[in-house]
């Protein structure tokens, strides 16, 4: 059964070997060459996959892999329990909003510190499970690197789904998120990826304030 | 009594003026185009050339609209973004021209009347809008009273990332053939895909390294002029596609509407029409005089803004070069 087509892949919940599972399916797009195609979604299939796994291991929650088919570029993964944190981020109180804002900000230093870069933090790719952990999912886009500039473009990633989607109280949840990746990061790495944002953002088209940046 | 609208557009290298009734009939658009002997622009000798060109652009759009200066209800616009010389200039012009006339004045995003725009000459009502030129390469929707970014280029614009390329590998722009349509003419002829970097980072694009990669590999000569401009748009396109779809999936929005110069590539359209199509969605691309800079679209915006009481008083009509397109309160739409 179709749950979710999205425009990189799409989610089928399937029942596999008795168990509830997301058959994660990369189909041809036909607007594309073949070898576009073919290479895009090879390289996203396995990169995920690969990158899924280093997560847990650095103790980042991400659905278990069951199988990896790479000739049909498909990944049968566990089936999350949750709610995406972009449904609940509206209803919670301020308090609450701001705890799972700092959570989710140290699962993104972890990532980081493992030099995993997610490649597309947004709220909707977040599973708080009824066990109160916050599942992130979609590495599809996924990234392993030391540079600093992607663990910036990463997090201004992450401050842009946030301005989209969730405009009224993006700021204070983009700083929660801040001082969660500093408290595992550390004080002196935030500041370097801070400064990188900063940068990134002047790099930008028309942005307004490009002669004086904001230091939040 | 009829109400008209005169806009001035002059944020890069066109100085246009149009003139729309306020029910959305376009009674005149000239363009009048800098061209520049080196390609590219530079903003002084821009401005230059609007100055130059200023009056009779004007007394050409009075005369194609069989109009007196008089009958001019309001003044629009392009107020940012943009360059600042020639932001300046059609500013200027707008100004002596609204005060002469004792009219109001109306300062317009540059972003916002490509869209609007575009939404008055297909019929599109609430479109994912993918707007890529020279200057801007922006896949932006509507929601809660502002037009949203939700992707755009990390550095280059996809029109400059092609532009450039053709110019680094000796190719001249004619009058009625830019570098887009030379490039988009030598792809047909291309054979072999050469792979590129196709660099899509969550919802924005990045150009810059895959113009450095054909520029490379151009100069490595190894590969046809036909094979690299077909590579370079099959990837391009292929990252503007992708985030297009993203936008179009993940703001649940029934119409992709494509504008800007870079939307006049056949391809491009082709690869949208396919996207909007599997989604059930309709594709809407707008047509050339309205997708380029033009005047009509900055009288066109000027008109909605004004009909929700939006004037700009001269002494706020500074022009505002980083204007982003979310930070504009859009009333008009529904």
């Amino acid at each position: 059964m179709l749950i979710r087509k999205g425009a990189e892949a799409s989610l089928f919940l399937e029942d596999w070997e008795g168990r509830k599972v997301i058959m994660k399916r990369r189909l041809p797009k036909r607007y594309r060459l073949e070898k576009i195609d073919k290479k895009i979604r090879t390289h996203r299939t396995l990169h995920e996959s690969q990158l899924l796994h280093d997560a847990k291991e650095a103790g980042i929650p991400t659905p278990t892999i069951f199988m990896v088919d790479l000739v049909h570029s498909n990944i049968i993964l566990e089936f999350v329990q949750g709610k995406q944190v972009k449904q609940i981020l509206r209803d919670l109180s301020e308090e609450e909003r701001r705890r799972l804002c700092e959570h989710i900000g140290t699962l993104i230093a972890r990532l980081h510190n493992k030099d995993i870069i997610h490649g597309d933090l947004t709220t909707s790719n977040m599973i708080l499970n009824p066990n109160g952990k916050v599942v992130f999912l979609d590495f599809g886009l996924a990234e392993k690197t030391v540079e600093l500039e992607l663990k910036g473009v990463d997090l201004h990633l992450m401050k842009r789904a946030l301005e989209s989607t969730h405009f009224d109280y993006s700021n204070e949840c983009f700083k929660a998120v801040l001082d969660g990746y500093s408290e595992v990061a550390g004080r002196e790495t935030t500041q370097k990826v801070l400064k990188k944002i900063r940068e990134i953002e002047r790099r930008g088209r028309y942005i307004s304030d490009r002669r004086r940046p904001t230091d939040d | 009594m009829y109400k008209l609208c005169l806009g001035i557009e002059s944020t890069a290298d066109d100085f246009s003026v149009g003139i729309m009734s306020f029910e959305g009939e376009v009674l005149a658009n000239v363009i009048d185009a800098f061209a520049s002997e080196s390609g590219g622009i530079h903003p002084r000798e821009a401005s230059r050339h609007h100055v130059e060109v200023a009056q009779e652009v004007i007394s050409k759009a009075f005369q194609e609209s069989g109009i007196s200066p008089k009958q001019i209800t309001i003044v629009a616009f392009s107020q940012g973004p943009g360059l600042g010389p020639c932001l300046r200039t059609g500013a200027t012009a707008a100004r002596a021209l609204a005060s002469y006339l004792a009219v109001p004045l109306v300062g317009v995003n540059h972003c916002v009347a490509h869209i609007e725009i575009g939404k008055l000459e297909t019929g599109a009502t609430d479109p994912a809008t993918l707007y890529v030129s020279g200057g801007n390469t922006i896949i932006s929707a509507f929601d809660a009273g502002h037009y949203r970014v939700f992707g755009e280029t990390l550095d280059i614009a996809v029109g400059n990332c092609i532009d450039v390329f053709a110019r680094e590998a000796g190719l001249r722009q004619s009058e009625g053939m830019p570098f887009g349509a030379i490039v988009e003419k030598l792809a047909r002829g291309g054979r072999r895909l050469v792979d590129l970097p196709y660099s899509v980072k969550g919802m924005d694009l990045s150009f810059s390294g895959l113009l450095t990669a054909a520029i490379g590999l151009h100069r490595g000569g190894k590969h046809r002029l036909e094979d690299l401009c077909y590579s370079l748009q099959e990837t391009a396109f292929s990252m503007l596609s992708e985030v297009t779809e993203r936008a179009l999936a993940h703001t649940e929005k029934r119409e992709i509407l494509l504008t800007g110069g870079v939307g006049a590539n056949e391809r491009l359209q082709t690869m949208l029409k396919a996207i909007a199509e599997e989604h059930d969605g309709i594709f809407c691309v707008v047509p050339k005089q309205y997708a380029l800079d033009n005047g009509a679209m900055i009288a066109w915006t000027g008109i909605l803004s004004y009909k929700y009481g939006v004037t700009t008083p001269i002494e706020n009509s500074f022009v505002r070069l980083k204007w982003r397109l979310e930070e504009v309160n859009a009333p008009w739409v529904e």
